[in-house]
């Protein structure tokens, strides 16, 4: 792969080309906030957490799904980003019902970890409370839509990792909704194969297993990450 | 809280016109995953709706996902998974329709049927949509009666309109 210059932060780097920005920033260990993005799984750019600028271009752009070209000037750390990512992780708070006292996940949550990062103190936004159905009937594991953040890892990872594609989105806006086949409850899926890839996938306490309590659940989104990489590594 | 279960539905014979039809459509579009739209299209044209039944019918016979289907189906406005009824009248509400005396007729319907926008009269016969705006401004109010747009509309006409295409039974 040819070497293209770009300068991140002002840093000048010889990086490969057709890499991503991300991939970039990981590679040079420049830190950038994510949320839908894990590593093994093909990118959205859903969350907007990982926004950069770019000189030449007025628009914010997501670093996951950008792609380096040369000479390009990028930023990650202005203030104006800043505020945004606070904006952003404020109104994920806002959609729906994260009460981290009671969640399964408190202390090793992806949405809590966010929340310190960016120094979140309260949430100046309405919350929403719209009515969401926690879903029970899985025999081992629990969807709790209240907790729930379309980040779509559990969804990307059903179909690109498992290939069973149990899971689904319903609906647009705030009617949106994780569904499993055609809205059937979870347990009564004939796709899913009960493999507990979308629990690892989950940051926030949405999917879980049951006979867990409060604060007890650790999850390995990385197992996601090597099972695609020794996949690849056989093939 | 109980979650309503999706009440299952027989399976659909292959003998029914309507089956052929949507198979000839599949077929047509050689089984590829991305026409699902196309052939979504075509269901809803020969049932009316979208009948559980027949999205389990593609899924099986496609080999799409059911949860890829009924995310196509619930992101897209056009596609119902309820019965719109035999006769539909969809009542524009778009800003020239609305100033111009939508809400009269939404009124006189809800008087005359008790029916609200989005409701089906108990025997299937007769549904009330309503739209945003369906790009006839210069007709306000405008109504669509069976696909056929009826131009300023008047609130007293709307009863004996919709009762003589439910009576003629077409």
């Amino acid at each position: 792969m040819a070497k293209i210059p770009v300068n991140i932060d002002g840093k000048s780097l010889e990086v490969e080309s057709g890499k991503t920005i991300l991939e970039v920033c990981k590679a040079n260990d420049i830190e950038i906030l994510t949320m839908c993005h894990l590593e093994g799984l093909g990118d959205i750019g859903a969350c907007r957490l990982c926004l950069v600028e770019i000189e030449g271009i007025n628009k914010l752009l997501p670093a996951c799904t950008t792609k380096v070209a040369p000479n390009q000037v990028i930023k990650t750390k202005t203030e104006k980003l800043k505020k945004y990512q606070k904006i952003t992780t404020e109104l994920f708070f806002a959609e729906r019902n994260h009460v981290c006292a009671v969640c399964v996940v408190n202390g090793n949550c992806e949405l809590q970890d966010l929340g310190y990062k960016v120094g979140m103190t309260r949430v100046r936004f309405p919350y929403l409370f719209p009515k969401c159905e926690v879903d029970t009937s899985h025999p081992w594991y629990v969807m709790d839509h209240n907790r729930c953040i379309l980040c779509t890892r559990c969804v990307r990872v059903c179909g690109e990792v498992e290939g069973s594609y149990n899971w689904g989105v319903m609906k647009r806006g705030v009617a949106a909704r994780i569904i499993s086949d055609f809205n059937t409850p979870w347990g009564e899926s004939i796709t899913c194969t009960s493999c507990s890839k979308c629990v690892n996938a989950c940051p926030t306490g949405a999917i879980w297993p049951k006979a867990v309590v409060q604060g007890q659940f650790k999850k390995n989104p990385k197992m996601i990450t090597e099972l695609v990489e020794k996949r690849k590594m056989h093939l | 809280m109980k979650k309503k279960k999706l009440i299952l539905e027989a399976e659909l014979s292959k003998t029914d016109p309507r089956v052929k039809m949507l198979m000839v459509k599949i077929k047509k579009e050689n089984y590829r995953p991305d026409a699902l739209i196309e052939i979504l299209h075509t269901a809803q044209n020969s049932f009316g709706y979208l009948p559980m039944n027949v999205l389990r019918f593609i899924s099986k016979e496609m080999k799409v996902p059911p949860s890829r289907i009924y995310s196509t189906v619930t992101f897209y406005h056009f596609f119902s998974l309820k019965s719109k009824g035999e006769h539909t009248c969809l009542v524009c509400t778009g800003t020239a329709c609305y100033v111009k005396g939508a809400q009269n007729i939404l009124d006189e319907i809800e008087k005359e049927f008790s029916l609200k926008p989005g409701q089906v009269t108990a025997d299937n016969k007769f549904g009330v949509q309503t739209a945003r705006c369906i790009g006839a401004c210069g007709l306000a109010p405008a109504v669509v009666m069976d696909d056929e747009v009826l131009a300023k509309a008047k609130a007293e006409d709307i009863k004996k309109i919709i009762n003589s295409r439910i009576g003629a039974g077409v």
